[in-house]
């Protein structure tokens, strides 16, 4: 049931404000509280918090307008968001958008008049292994297709609580197709932990040191040498920050990992706080997987009871150390390391200047490492079973494995672990693809692969990955691919820098005018130029990597490009008809003679 | 005995303490590097993009990039013009700015570091937003239509103001400037028009009433000479 009486709001802020308390660093968790129970954040909940919390009201307000799972007007009581990524349309999220909002009577995201039900589109929900998926109050539904969108739509007229609707709809998959080095063996009895503190945190670095061990978030820096900067840095406190803000589109391998091997996750966070000498760790659990929360909370709260977590963990005096969740609430920037940080903070996602970098000035300005799930993990097992373990596997400059999340056009979508050096080929044999046009490697900021480029391999020093790894058969259009991700960077351009805000946009629109064949040659040019300025002057990764897809495609299937142009040269994007549409408003005329005649 | 640490800019050396930017550097040495969102009273901030310059082949912002021993700096290459000139081509289709019909012309730092980088037209497919104008406080007026988003107003308010009149709110093409009153609205805020906020704006975003043509076109700040000679607005603004 919503609450929207103001009393009722002011109720639900206090009890937030007891459970969670008065940082203002909680500020984001409180607000994702509010439109929980709400559906948006009303007025009142904005003043309370901004006086409870001791911040301004703007700051309350620009945070709510930053996030996308936040609202300043109500949605409805079933806030229903299909997920977009490109594979979800690839599988025919748009039909079954269509079909759902023809039996509820709605428009795509405005909500219906008596409040029951919005439905609309978000970005990658992490589940394109088996996709289309949905979002239904933020609760992850899996394997849409036309009778589940029927079932869902009989359930939300018949008002259903979301708690009461089929337990099968909400089945999430592992589907680890292709497990190795770190998938291969679940089996947690805190001997990581346990050989850290048999050996010391100096025998612990110099393991991961010996391990050749590199970030997994994708940039690939080298843990040991991150861990030990952190250590050394002057600081009163220290952090420890699991990066679980799995926002790549395509990738949903964190997911599985904090599903199955969450204490694995855990383990390695705990043991980095000994060696960096952290009491306090943070999950950055972006909301996408609020489903995860409460198994999440209850491993943690196990490893409590186990004393794995908690005050003397071990029984070791002073070895302190807890593990707080922290939700995001869909913004794709969150997953930079240092919007990660201001959203932590509570603030609105934006990346931070660097230098400083978060191992000397992270959260709240102190010391802080920051490592992708998959690289705490790994972080265990080579504690636990040594450096020359892991570099048993992998290049000598990649050492170890990735795991990949495989989507799209193939037989076997799902999780797979390779050695570093596996090549592009292999993945694609092993995961059932056919006639396969192209792979998108490392998500829509990652790089387009032609076929001629699949005897390439996988490692930081050829084809660097975060995992995102999607198919397309030769019976896609190319350009299906570059309109999504185009309007995807669009919307997640946090709006900082004025190459990435603006040229975003730009692009978008260009794409757009392309597919529907009002392009021409200058276009291409163009695009070109503008991708090659975002490139160059975009203040972080985000907008330098956000023409990466439009750049390749051009590169490399012109033709996919090409056969949308409608003429060579140049096509005004100045649209006369389009223009007078304002003042056939006004005068209230429609006939035909207040319109241009099409040309022929 | 001291050592003396410089770098080269466009071949000319600069002079630096450890510590301080390329562009600290260059405002401490009076070489011109264009810029809109950087002010030196306030800490560097990194949003524009128009201060970019080259080092080793590597597009870097110069008001946040530290200044390092015999580093050669490009600043003046067709290359990073091209550069720069993109960039303002984009502030300039994503607000409204009708040069001839606004009254901050001749003294814009926008328009002057246009004319500086040689940005003759638009270029880009203008955006036309619609934004709002907000005339509610007796001494100011705030035209949403020329904000270019970067936060000298924010940071000033903030940190020399002591105030926080102003944030940033929205992602992405929503993103905007908000004020800080219930209603929203500047009449309903603490903004003072003797706050360093109120004379910070390199464009016509802020701008105190009653005064628009006190200075007649052709005898405005950047009429006479290039941005280059004359420097930011805001240094003229002290004091008035």
């Amino acid at each position: 049931m919503n609450v929207t009486t103001p009393t009722g709001v002011s109720d639900l802020v206090a009890a937030s404000l007891d459970r969670l308390g008065r940082n203002p660093e909680y500020l984001l968790q409180h607000l994702i509280e509010v439109q929980r129970h709400c559906s948006y954040v009303p007025d009142e909940a904005v003043e309370s918090l901004a006086t409870a919390l001791d911040v301004t009201r703007t700051q309350v307000r620009a945070a709510v307008r930053f996030y996308a799972f936040l609202h300043e007007t109500p949605r409805g009581s079933f806030d229903i968001l299909l997920s977009d990524n490109v594979t979800d349309r690839m599988l025919g999220n748009g039909r079954l958008l269509a079909l759902l909002c023809d039996r509820l009577g709605v428009r795509p995201g405005v909500p219906r008049a008596d409040g029951r039900v919005t439905v609309g589109l978000t970005s990658c929900t992490g589940m394109c292994d088996q996709a289309p998926a949905l979002l239904v109050n933020g609760i992850a539904v899996t394997q849409l297709d036309p009778a589940r969108m029927d079932r869902i739509a009989d359930l939300v007229e018949e008002g259903t609580p979301v708690a009461h609707w089929p337990g099968d709809f909400f089945r999430v998959d592992d589907n680890v197709r292709h497990p190795g080095l770190l998938l291969r063996n679940r089996a947690t009895d805190a001997s990581g932990l346990r050989t850290v503190l048999a050996m010391g945190p100096d025998a612990a670095l110099a393991e991961l040191e010996r391990s050749g061990l590199r970030g997994r978030g994708g940039a690939g820096f080298t843990t040991a040498l991150k861990w030990k900067t952190c250590r050394e840095a002057v600081g009163d406190e220290r952090f420890v920050v699991c990066n679980a803000d799995e926002g790549e589109p395509g990738t949903f391998k964190d997911r599985v990992l904090l599903t199955s091997y969450a204490d694995l996750v855990c383990e390695g966070m705990t043991l980095c706080a000994r060696v960096i000498g952290a009491k306090q760790g943070f999950l950055y659990l972006r909301g996408e997987y609020l489903y995860l929360r409460e198994h999440l909370e209850s491993v943690l709260s196990r490893r409590r009871l186990d004393g794995l977590l908690g005050p003397d963990i071990l029984g070791e005096p002073g070895f302190d150390f807890d593990i707080s969740i922290h939700l995001g609430a869909g913004a794709y920037i969150c997953g930079e390391e240092s919007a990660l940080l201001e959203s932590l903070e509570g603030k609105r996602g934006v990346t931070r200047k660097r230098p400083p970098f978060p191992v000397t000035s992270g959260y709240q300005g102190r010391p802080t490492v920051v490592n992708n799930v998959e690289t705490f993990l790994a972080a265990t097992r080579i504690v636990q079973w040594g450096g020359e373990w892991f570099r048993g596997e992998g290049t000598a400059k990649s050492p170890g494995s990735k795991i990949l999340s495989v989507s799209g056009d193939c037989r076997y979508p799902g999780v797979y672990e390779y050695p570093f050096g596996t090549k592009v080929h292999r993945v694609l044999s092993d995961c059932g693809a056919e006639h396969t046009q192209a792979v998108q490697i490392s998500g829509a900021a990652g790089a387009t692969l032609a076929p001629a480029e699949f005897d390439r391999f996988i490692a930081y020093e050829d084809l660097p990955t975060a995992g995102s790894f999607m198919v397309f058969d030769r019976s896609r259009d190319m350009l299906d691919m570059v309109r999504n991700f185009a309007a995807f960077f669009a919307h997640e351009s946090c709006g900082f820098c004025t190459p990435c805000r603006v040229g975003s946009a730009l692009l978008r629109n260009l794409v757009e005018k392309v597919a529907a064949s009002q392009g021409s040659e200058h276009d291409l040019n163009e695009l070109r130029h503008i991708g090659a300025v975002m490139r160059k002057g975009s203040y972080c990764g985000l907008g330098q990597t956000a023409s990466n897809h439009i750049l390749n495609t051009l590169d490399k299937f012109p033709q996919a490009w090409r056969r949308h142009l409608r003429s060579a040269d140049y096509t005004p994007s100045f649209d006369l008809d389009a223009a007078l549409s304002e003042a056939r408003a006004l005068t209230g005329r429609s006939d035909a003679g207040a319109h241009l005649e099409e040309e022929a | 005995m001291n050592v003396v640490h410089s770098f080269q800019l466009d071949g000319r050396e600069i002079p630096f303490t450890p510590g301080q930017t390329i562009m600290d550097a260059a405002l401490a040495a009076r070489a011109y590097i264009p810029h809109l969102c950087h002010n030196p009273e306030l800490p560097p901030h990194g949003s524009c993009r128009v201060c970019v310059v080259a080092v080793k082949g590597r597009h870097v912002s110069a008001c946040t990039a530290p200044a390092v021993d015999g580093m050669e700096v490009d600043n003046g290459s067709e290359e990073v013009q091209g550069l720069r000139r993109a960039i303002l081509q984009m502030l300039f289709v994503e607000g409204n700015h009708v040069c001839p019909a606004c009254e901050k012309s001749g003294a814009c730092q926008l328009q002057a570091v246009a004319y500086w980088v040689g940005m003759l037209t638009p270029h880009f497919t203008h955006f036309y937003p619609r934004r709002q104008l907000d005339a509610s406080h007796p001494d100011l007026v705030i035209d949403f239509n020329r904000c270019i988003l970067c936060e000298l107003c924010v940071r000033a308010s903030r940190d020399l103001d002591g105030k926080r009149v102003f944030a940033i709110s929205g992602r992405g093409q929503d993103s905007h400037l908000v004020i800080d009153s219930r209603s929203g609205k500047l009449g309903d805020s603490a903004f003072a028009a003797t706050d360093r906020a109120a004379h910070v704006c390199p464009v016509g975003a802020i701008l105190p009433k009653n005064r628009a043509y006190a200075a007649p076109i052709g005898q405005r700040l950047y009429d006479r000479e290039p941005i280059s000679v004359v420097g930011d607005v805001a240094a003229h603004e002290r004091g008035v």
